[in-house]
């Protein structure tokens, strides 16, 4: 069994038009110890499923439908009160802007002790000495003098460790990572990634790392899953995601990585992310999409199991493996 | 990195202080009005030690009598020294208004925050009372209050804060709506943090800035407020004294002449109402980080 499965994950935003539908059934799973990237343009509703995975999606969004289940038990019946003991202790967030998501009026120290004391009930002097071991274990640099200081105070590579520090103060099960690279330089961004990749493996969290870069989840991720305009069209391991990709929306993003071994011009995909109020019942890369079918525009297609590790939810790719068999 | 060394690093936070004191220097409005400020603070507290005579302590063959060596502001209709009366009264005109505000600023803020964290109905009721009181000009409304409550200090202290206090629910209901949707919000709800420590002290820390010019501008109107009341003679009455009751006082003698008896009490009101407001207004620069380095 996967520790983390969505199903049917449905969630809308209320507007003064009428509902967006953010994300649209999506099914996604993640095992235990695997690091998991979700793919996809700004827009394309990577965000929203992490934070409905917390439950933190807040009015006038809501979940219309579907579970999330960790180890088998339906996040989306437990009561406010036992959803705040899961948050933080059992899936933490690495927030996508470190230095913000830092409060500006209390010290590091103050605010990764904390969470010793609130989900290991520790003294706060204990709380302290642990918060210290907690920045010390992700490579931050005096430790000691680090959490008497403030966010504005350190580098935006330390706001991440720091960061990451207190995601694991509670030794989660998952965590969820959202762009945690967007704000670094690329080489501390490298670091940042090689230390989640580190700690992912030697705590045995399993990561969700959501990234619209196809590098970062080529060098850091077991396996891929591709959101676009709110739906999940293909979801593969690494090697096959690359090698293989059905979904033409997915082939296009990978024939959109720039290759510094060939001499290729970069294809950019056609078409912006559509709206996704009034969407349409059907697949929502249709309007972008070359290959697209009749049946397209009416059915959203299913996510079908092509492979034991691969997955597409596209009516086009179904018709051809039809046609070969 | 040396010991020393890292210990002249992290003093940094501490020397901000002399920093704000130099750019404070700079400012010389400022500067002048928190001195006046300091200075009839330390008036009120020392005013046993520095007052020439008695203030209560009456003298039939001086009364009435202009400004002289002897009483520096002259005397009233019983002999008694004026500036003694002027230096025990900033007393009560300084208590009074800092109380108010005090206890305006914390129930303000408290309900303020609920206000602006949970928002809906709860929001809604709260800023429809809010301006219900604020529909009142606060003279009317203070002068009600006191008519109907007596004229106690307690109530007189109830009277100014309940004036002030949908000010402070307005300005921070505004900043918690700004504040709850930063990250840093998200990142507490995201550890799992109760919403009452959220709110406290997650998220109106960060509302505070505003918050204290507002009270400094308060402290102003606040007392401006109480001598507006004694005047009318719904304030503080004899015998315990005040500048406005005094001003009002004075007022009788207007006509013949007597004339230090109130323009002394209304100079006084003058002076620490305009302190009040000039250093709420250099708060506000000096508190607002593009203004920094400007000067």
């Amino acid at each position: 069994m996967s520790l983390l499965e969505l199903s049917d994950l449905t969630v809308h935003f209320a507007t003064d038009a009428g509902p967006v539908e953010a994300v649209h059934k999506v099914n996604l799973w993640v095992g235990a110890g695997e690091i998991m990237g979700l793919v996809g343009e700004s827009g394309s509703g990577k965000t929203v499923t992490a934070f409905s995975i917390l439950r933190l999606i807040r009015p006038p969004g809501r979940i219309v439908r579907g579970s999330i289940r960790l180890e088998g038990c339906d996040l989306l019946a437990l009561s406010e009160e036992e959803m705040r003991r899961v948050r933080g202790a059992r899936i933490s967030l690495i927030p996508q802007n470190p230095r913000t998501a830092l409060n500006p009026v209390i010290t590091v120290g103050g605010q990764i002790a904390r969470l010793f004391e609130l989900h290991r009930g520790l003294p706060a002097r204990a709380a302290w000495e642990r918060g210290v071991e907690a920045l010390d274990q992700v490579g931050v640099p005096e430790a000691p003098r680090r959490m008497r200081q403030y966010a504005h105070q350190l580098s935006g590579g330390t706001c991440q460790r720091v960061m990451i520090a207190m995601a694991l103060a509670s030794s989660p099960q998952l965590l969820i990572a959202d762009e945690p690279t967007t704000g670094l330089d690329v080489s501390i961004a490298a670091r940042i990634l090689d230390l989640l990749r580190e700690l992912g493996s030697r705590t045995g969290a399993a990561i969700i790392l959501i990234t619209h870069d196809l590098g970062v989840v080529a060098e850091t991720c077991h396996r891929v899953s591709v959101m676009h305009a709110g739906q999940l069209v293909e979801s593969a391991s690494v090697r096959t995601l690359f090698q293989q990709p059905m979904h033409p929306y997915t082939r296009a993003l990978v024939r959109s990585i720039p290759r510094i071994d060939r001499e290729v011009a970069l294809e950019p995909i056609p078409g912006s992310v559509p709206s996704l109020l009034n969407a349409s019942p059907g697949c929502r890369y249709v309007t972008r999409c070359l290959d697209r079918l009749d049946i397209c525009r009416q059915i959203l297609p299913p996510l079908e199991l092509i492979d034991p590790d691969h997955r597409v939810a596209c009516h086009a790719v179904e018709a051809s493996r039809a046609a070969v068999a | 990195m040396t010991d020393s060394a890292l210990s002249a690093v992290s003093t940094r936070p501490k020397s901000r202080l002399p920093a704000m004191w130099n750019r404070l220097r700079r400012n010389p409005v400022t500067f002048g009005a928190l001195t006046v400020i300091v200075v009839l603070a330390l008036v009120a507290i020392l005013a046993p030690v520095i007052a020439p005579f008695d203030p209560d302590a009456t003298d039939p063959a001086v009364a009435l009598e202009g400004p002289s060596w002897r009483n520096l502001l002259g005397t009233d209709v019983y002999g008694r020294d004026q500036l003694s009366r002027l230096i025990f009264a900033a007393r009560l005109d300084l208590i009074v208004p800092c109380c108010a505000t005090m206890a305006a600023l914390v129930v303000g803020a408290l309900i303020g925050a609920l206000s602006g964290y949970r928002g809906g109905w709860m929001d809604q009721l709260i800023m429809r009372m809010v301006e219900a009181v604020l529909a009142f000009p606060a003279l009317v409304l203070a002068m009600g209050l006191t008519a109907a409550l007596g004229n106690s200090i307690g109530n007189i202290i109830l009277t100014l804060a309940i004036t002030q206090v949908p000010i402070y629910i307005r300005l921070i209901r505004g900043e918690m709506l700004r504040v709850r949707e930063m990250e840093y919000a998200e990142a507490a709800r995201a550890v799992g943090n109760p919403p009452w420590r959220i709110v406290l002290v997650h998220l109106l820390p960060n509302c505070i800035p505003p918050l204290i010019v507002q009270a400094t501008l308060a402290m102003g109107f606040a007392l401006l407020t109480m001598a507006a009341l004694s005047f009318l003679g719904l304030g503080i009455r004899p015998p315990d004294s005040e500048w406005g009751e005094m001003t009002a006082e004075g007022a009788n003698h207007m006509v013949t002449g007597e004339w230090w008896l109130f323009v002394f009490p209304g100079l006084a009101v003058m002076i620490t109402v305009l302190a009040f407001n000039l250093v709420g207004d250099g708060l506000r620069d000096f508190l607002d980080p593009r203004m920094r380095g400007v000067r």
